[in-house]
């Protein structure tokens, strides 16, 4: 056995170690001059998207055209693809497909750059409500181009849930405790806001996403009225399609995509849009601030935007194109899924649909004590824990 | 008979002969003659490694939960406060799930003790050599299979239309209504990590020599309290071992409780996931959350190193 | 000294507790051959078909060969830091002995996620891009102190005796190191680097915050979970692995077997 000395190497690293801030939020470059045409491909596109969005179908022609190759990391939630799209200093990834409860995060956290709309020629095709949506576009600056929507839907099984239901209340109602199941998302107390603007209208709620406190609150309390009544809080399609197929789950909230997915397996279920309304899902393409492959990003831009690729994205995932056009091609792939995923509805239709927006504390009407996203992730998690 | 002998002879050095031999000879001189050089070049890799990379950067992770977060530019604020921590121990929910997770944990320990040791005694002392090869092959194996698969296996087997309702209703008893929920994450944690309990258990247990056993049978003792005063004491610190895997693993698992979990089955890894990343990413307060279990485990270790279960480990 | 009844006990309990280990294996093996995509139950299509694609499969290919790369760097890693600090705390004392033994078991004894978290918010301050070696980074972290357990456990063991009979044959540290020491520690080693490998073949919380755009197989099969349309693709892909890894697991078994001096086995 010997002595040595020990250096004090844990003392300086230590000492290192706390001058060291935590990581906070990188900043993206001030805002550059957006780019005119579109150059020559890099080569190279790598992505961050949602599980299903970049399916062979149309990746493959894609980098057949280009010579873009892509390169996909998928996530499974809004909150992943903003902790992603910031990881490595940011520019380690060129595009995300991101939600309405993460693009105004990504946007004033100057992640994403805004993108030159006159580029891509199918913009112009798109539905007035897509071309400027207030999770996308701020300031008159579009911050990524519209990709697909859906609305969140009220699902049941038809054979379990023998009287049909017309309103939200049925998954408040402990007739079917422990059958219910509701997406594991704090947006989703936007939700519940806007049930309680229909059923209380007292609380004087108009905006789903601009909740005062006293309005939060309201909807905290039937969040924790409705826990002991749910069966689980789903977090991905696939989970809500084993909840109903195996017999756990009768009623609760969902996406078109999970309904095709269980009447293809032969499950009886209904999804209807209840009579107080419904939220939807909007999904942007953006561009990262420190994107490396620009131009291949705009050539994807041009691609994704098309209706042939719009009807087969939205027939193959479950959801509804942006492009007016896409409707006659989705009906040539599927026949009647144009009307199923109403993608040929009037504007007013898509201007009634709640969409998905990151709650932040200045309300838009002059006062700015809304409650913001940090909160509604905690009051959520505290409330469904 | 005088021949001096190189050491170079004797051995057999290989290629190069004795000019390599003595260029080995010369490099590795000082740290002959200063041993401390020795340790000290050993020690600095893995040591260096670890304070710079991992405990440096566990360091600033937990610094940063007596930080905040402002919630316009979602950048992290460095004024120094503590109201994480306050908001942890005074908000009930909060509460609720690091009790629901320290609970659990403790009850999967004790599970998995209760299955292994009796398994792992069978293994060491009483099966033979051939069924104790198999039967570490056996317990190896699982560890091979893909914890997430394995999981979710158990989400078939326990979900309402799943096997085990099945296999109930064919022998006349009602279903059992436990997918998604505490007692089928207990079940299927306890599952998961038997092996790590079974093998600590194993090594302690093969270690008590025979001769301690004779010795205690000719004192008298019977076969029930040889076992209580010889064999049990000489096992527990291999339990205590496995139990640090079972009970940390336990704690820290976000996985299982989103697989296999209810409405009411959130864990401190869940909490500290959701409210870590991404959009709302406060990473302050998910560092104050996860400085929970830390805390939990740190004086778990120190009681464990107490009781001679580094040893066993 | 155990009664008749006690035997047949625990011979029965071992058995249940073997039948319950590979109760849901045998459901993972069954589904492989399901035909349908979602896992429900009874299964009433059986078929093969899911074997060819999947062994086919571009991205399970790709998965698993970093898969392999990650395990194999890290536990390279972990054999070299792992062995030299036993070493080091067997020989020498010095201030913060105890301590080392308690930091190295701190990676698996913390939960998986602040590890995650922590080398995350690491790599991400000293902008380093996530790859394969952020991924090595991570997963050797924890396997050094497998390493360094079994190699410690393996010199407490070894009389050193030996060490100093071939220094008084005069053989040099080099020597001594390669005929008397490494022959002593060499199955610990072997042991200690197949356990490590399993650990970093099958982790998938670490390696979700420390990988980039690449997938090791966990994470793919996470993402085939998650997606819910190819289900059977992992049921086979797990199949396949369990039945090769039956051999290393069956070496480290010979391996690992104790000598038996103190038993009358």
């Amino acid at each position: 056995m010997r002595r040595i000395r020990r250096t004090h190497v844990f003392v300086a690293a230590l000492a290192a170690a706390l001058c060291v801030p935590a990581s906070g939020v990188s900043s993206g470059k001030p805002g550059t001059a957006l780019p005119t045409r579109i150059a020559a491909g890099e080569g190279k596109l790598t992505m961050i998207a949602w599980e299903g969005y970049l399916d062979p179908k149309w990746v493959k022609p894609f980098q057949a055209q280009t010579g873009c190759k892509i390169q996909p990391k998928y996530a499974g939630s809004s909150d992943e693809m903003v902790t992603l799209m910031r990881s490595g200093g940011g520019g380690q990834y060129d595009m995300v497909s991101a939600s309405g409860d993460a693009s105004l995060r990504l946007i004033y956290g100057k992640d994403v750059q805004a993108v030159n709309t006159s580029l891509v020629p199918s913009w112009k095709k798109f539905f007035k409500a897509f071309q400027d949506p207030p999770n996308n576009t701020v300031g008159g600056k579009h911050y990524g181009i519209s990709l697909q929507w859906g609305p969140n839907t009220l699902m049941y099984n038809t054979k379990k849930v023998t009287t049909a239901p017309t309103s939200w209340s049925a998954i408040y109602s402990s007739k079917y405790k422990g059958r219910i199941t509701v997406p594991n998302n704090p947006i989703q107390i936007a939700d519940v806001a806007l049930y309680l603007s229909k059923t209380q209208p007292s609380l004087g709620i108009t905006d789903p996403y601009e909740l005062n406190k006293k309005q939060f609150d309201a909807a905290i309390a039937l969040i924790k009225k409705q826990k002991p009544l749910v069966k689980k809080y789903w977090g991905l399609s696939s989970d809500e399609v084993s909840l109903f197929k195996n017999g756990d789950a009768w009623i609760g909230a969902s996406w078109p995509v999970t309904t095709g997915t269980l009447k293809a397996a032969k499950v009886p279920v209904r999804e209807i849009i209840p009579k107080e309304g419904a939220t939807g899902w909007l999904d942007t393409w953006m561009l990262s601030a420190k994107a490396k492959h620009p131009n291949c990003a705009y050539k994807w831009y041009s691609y994704i935007s098309s209706p042939k690729v719009q009807a087969m994205q939205a027939v193959t995932w479950g959801e509804t194109p942006v492009n007016k056009l896409a409707c006659t091609q989705m009906n040539k792939l599927v026949k009647g899924s144009c009307a199923a995923y109403h993608a040929n509805a009037p504007e007013a239709y898509y201007r009634s649909i709640k969409f998905w927006k990151t709650p932040i504390a200045d309300c838009g009407n002059g006062k700015k004590d809304c409650t913001d996203y940090t909160k509604w992730v905690s009051a959520w998690n505290q409330a469904t824990s | 008979m005088g021949e001096r002998l190189e050491s170079g002879d004797l051995l057999g050095s290989g290629r190069g002969g004795p000019s390599v031999a003595r260029v080995r000879r010369r490099l590795s001189a000082p740290f002959w003659r200063f041993p401390w050089l020795r340790g000290i070049a050993l020690l600095i890799p893995p040591v260096g490694w670890f304070l710079l990379l991992y405990v440096a950067a566990l360091a600033v992770l937990f610094v940063s939960a007596f930080w905040s977060v402002d919630v316009f530019t979602t950048k992290v604020v460095h004024s120094w406060n503590l109201d994480n921590f306050r908001e942890i121990f005074t908000s009930a929910a909060w509460r609720r799930v690091v009790v629901r997770t320290v609970v659990i944990a403790a009850l999967v320990t004790i599970t998995d003790a209760i299955l292994a040791f009796p398994f792992a005694f069978y293994m060491a002392r009483l099966a033979s050599r051939r069924t104790r090869a198999v039967l570490f092959v056996l317990v190896l194996l699982p560890l091979w299979s893909s914890y997430l698969v394995r999981v979710y296996a158990w989400k078939v087997i326990l979900a309402q239309n799943g096997i085990l309702n099945w296999s109930l209703e064919r022998i006349g008893l009602p279903g059992a209504n436990i997918g998604y929920s505490n007692t089928a994450m207990w079940l299927v944690f306890s599952y998961i990590w038997l092996p790590f309990m079974i093998l600590p258990v194993y090594a302690a247990l093969e270690r008590i020599p025979d001769s301690y056993i004779e010795a205690s049978r000719d004192l008298g003792a019977r076969g029930f309290k040889t076992f209580r005063t010889v064999v049990l004491p000489l096992a527990l610190p291999g339990v205590i071992a496995g139990s640090i895997f079972t009970f940390s693993l336990t704690l820290g698992d976000y996985i299982t409780p989103t697989l296999v979990g209810g409405a009411g089955s959130t864990f401190i890894g869940n909490v500290v996931y959701n409210t870590g990343l991404g959009a709302a990413g406060n990473l302050p307060f998910a560092a104050a959350f996860a400085s929970v279990p830390l805390a939990v485990m740190a004086v778990y270790l120190v009681l464990a190193r107490r009781s001679g279960a580094f040893e066993a480990l | 000294m155990e009664t008749r009844a006690t035997r047949i006990g625990l011979r029965a309990w071992t058995l249940a507790v073997v039948l319950f280990l590979y109760l849901p294996i045998v459901i993972i093996i069954l589904y492989a051959f399901n035909a349908q995509t979602a896992q429900g139950w009874p299964i009433t299509n059986w078929t093969t078909k899911w074997f060819s694609p999947t062994l086919h499969n571009g991205e399970m290919q790709q998965a698993l060969l970093l898969s392999l790369k990650a395990g194999l760097g890290a536990t390279v890693i972990a054999l070299l830091l792992g062995s030299a600090a036993a070493f080091a705390v067997h020989r020498f004392r010095f201030f913060g002995r105890e301590a080392i033994s308690f930091l190295f078991v701190l990676p698996i004894a913390l939960p998986g996620i602040i590890t995650g978290m922590a080398l995350n918010s690491f790599f991400t301050f000293w902008k380093t891009n996530f790859s394969l070696w952020t991924i090595i980074v991570g997963h050797a972290t924890f396997c050094i102190v497998i390493v360094y357990n079994n190699v410690i456990a393996r010199l407490r063991r070894t009389p050193t005796s030996l060490t100093e009979a071939s220094m008084d044959l005069g053989a040099d540290g080099w020597q001594t190191f390669r005929f008397v020491t490494f022959p002593a520690i060499s199955t610990a080693l072997v042991s200690g680097a197949l356990l490590a490998f399993a650990l970093s073949f099958d982790e998938v919380i670490v390696t979700t915050f420390t990988a980039g755009a690449q997938n090791t197989l966990p994470i793919w099969i996470f993402g085939n979970i998650r997606i819910g349309q190819q289900l059977p693709e992992v049921n086979v892909i797990v199949f396949v692995i369990l039945l090769i890894t039956i051999i290393p697991v069956t070496i480290a078994q010979r391996l690992t077997r104790e000598s038996g001096i103190l038993r009358n086995q």
